[in-house]
């Protein structure tokens, strides 16, 4: 016999389901009921930096638009600095970082307006290039999948950035990559999630 | 507050795969290759921070959350609770907690479910909380019915309530759903089924709790969840490499 090691273990993941906006998002299930609903404005009126807007589809393996996925986005500020007791440095007043998006029931389109993050730290001193962290549930998925979502217009960054590079595989690096736009003089960026098949989006076991 | 350290690995053969050929929606949703394992940085360890400014006392209350005054969604009056805790058996305090289900007939306020089970008026089937200085939290609602779905053209789901939980990192977000002991249901269930372990599945029923029921009120179940733990800086981890 050995001693036993007294852990616990995680509590096992379930889908979210197809009802998810309830719990989630209310009001996209046709029903107001909280005072405020959480996760919609991440930069907050205060946030420096650049702002910018951010759209996308999540595909399934037979390549139809999923209409049913909540998605949250995690960031830093223009400068790299978590809005998080443990990260050293102050963000805006209102700056949360967090947002909580749904794809559109009809289209599957989802997006959401934040700033353009700045270079965090990285790991053993090597600076990150700009990144959102982002999670997706659904219907259909077992466990939420993490993705990061990174700027095509941030080509030397992505080049030197730790993470995309353990990705062995060159061309997967770029289902992580989002494409610039102009639309009507504000910036764009298009970043569509391929569950599965051609052009599978990398996903993280973080 | 402790130097930054990273969670420890999750167990990937405790969840759910990604692919299971009986929970069908997942057979087109399910990446085929491998996931990339990253050792985390600041991304991953830091997370979204919520406050009681971000809910209200009532949010917790699903019997009169979406009730007309003076009145009380329909069904078998129950409280949920428990603690969130870490695999280091830590608590978690302060970290916000969300639920959604379907009413005492099965049916849930949302656009797209169209089970003939009717609405109740008085329910709308949400509520959030934040867990105080101990990681413990409560709700009050209905037992949930419950319903068909389009699986198997007989499948029914067990009773259950959606719980969302955040952490105090990205890397600890976690979504999964509570059972009720003694449900015959759980055992033919697909999506219970996704998980591997039956060790694994039986952490998600959630205990009959007669000491903490009110007499005369509502029956009560224990539901404790746990988040992934967090590694001792038992060495410098160089995560800021400086």
């Amino acid at each position: 016999m050995v001693q036993k090691l007294d852990y616990l273990k995680e509590t096992p993941s379930q889908t979210a389901g197809p009802y998810v906006h309830i719990g989630l998002a209310p009001g996209a299930a046709g029903f107001d009921i909280y005072e405020r609903e959480l996760g919609r404005d991440i930069a907050g009126p205060n946030a420096k930096g650049e702002r910018i807007r951010i759209e996308g589809l999540v595909i399934d393996g037979t390549g139809s638009p999923v209409k049913d996925v909540m998605l949250e986005a995690w960031q830093a500020n223009a400068e790299g600095i978590y809005p998080h007791p443990e990260q050293a440095g102050e963000t805006e007043e209102g700056f949360k970082g967090w947002g909580r998006v749904i794809t559109d029931f009809d289209t599957g389109e989802w997006g959401f307006d934040t700033i353009k993050p700045g270079r965090a730290m990285g790991r053993n001193g090597h600076l990150m290039a700009p990144h959102i962290s982002l999670w997706i549930v659904a219907r259909g998925i077992n466990v939420g999948l993490n993705t990061r979502l990174y700027f095509d217009d941030e080509a030397e960054a992505n080049a030197t950035d730790p993470v995309l590079n353990v990705i062995e595989w060159e061309n997967r690096r770029a289902t992580l990559i989002a494409k610039r736009e102009m639309r009507d003089g504000a910036p764009v960026y298009r970043f569509d999630i391929t569950l599965q098949g051609d052009n599978e989006t990398v996903f993280f076991d973080i | 507050m402790s130097k930054p350290a990273e969670f420890f690995q999750r167990d990937r053969e405790w969840h759910p795969p990604a692919f299971s050929q009986d929970y069908k929606t997942s057979v087109a949703r399910s990446p085929q290759n491998a996931l990339i394992s990253l050792e985390q940085t600041v991304s991953e360890i830091t997370g979204p921070r919520f406050g009681h400014g971000d809910v209200t006392e009532m949010d917790r209350d699903l019997l009169h959350n979406y009730a007309k005054p003076g009145e009380c969604a329909i069904g078998e009056r129950i409280i949920v609770h428990g603690r969130v805790l870490d695999e280091n058996a830590r608590p978690v305090p302060n970290t916000l907690v969300e639920i959604w289900q379907a009413n005492a007939g099965g049916r849930y306020r949302h656009k797209k479910d169209a089970y003939l089970a009717p609405i109740d008026p008085n329910f709308g089937g949400c509520g959030r909380t934040i867990t105080d200085e101990n990681g413990y939290y409560y709700f009050r609602s209905v037992k949930p019915g419950a319903y068909p779905w389009r699986n198997w053209v007989n499948n029914w789901r067990p009773a259950h309530i959606h719980v969302s939980v955040f952490g105090t990192a990205f890397a600890q977000r976690l979504i999964t759903q509570l059972y009720f002991e003694g449900d015959p249901l759980i055992a033919k269930c697909p999506i219970v089924n996704t998980i591997p372990d039956q060790a694994a599945r039986g952490q998600l029923i959630a205990a009959l709790d007669m000491n903490a029921s009110v007499p005369l009120d509502s029956i009560a179940y224990k539901f404790d969840i746990v988040l992934r733990g967090r590694r001792s800086t038992l060495f410098e981890n160089r995560m800021e490499g400086n």
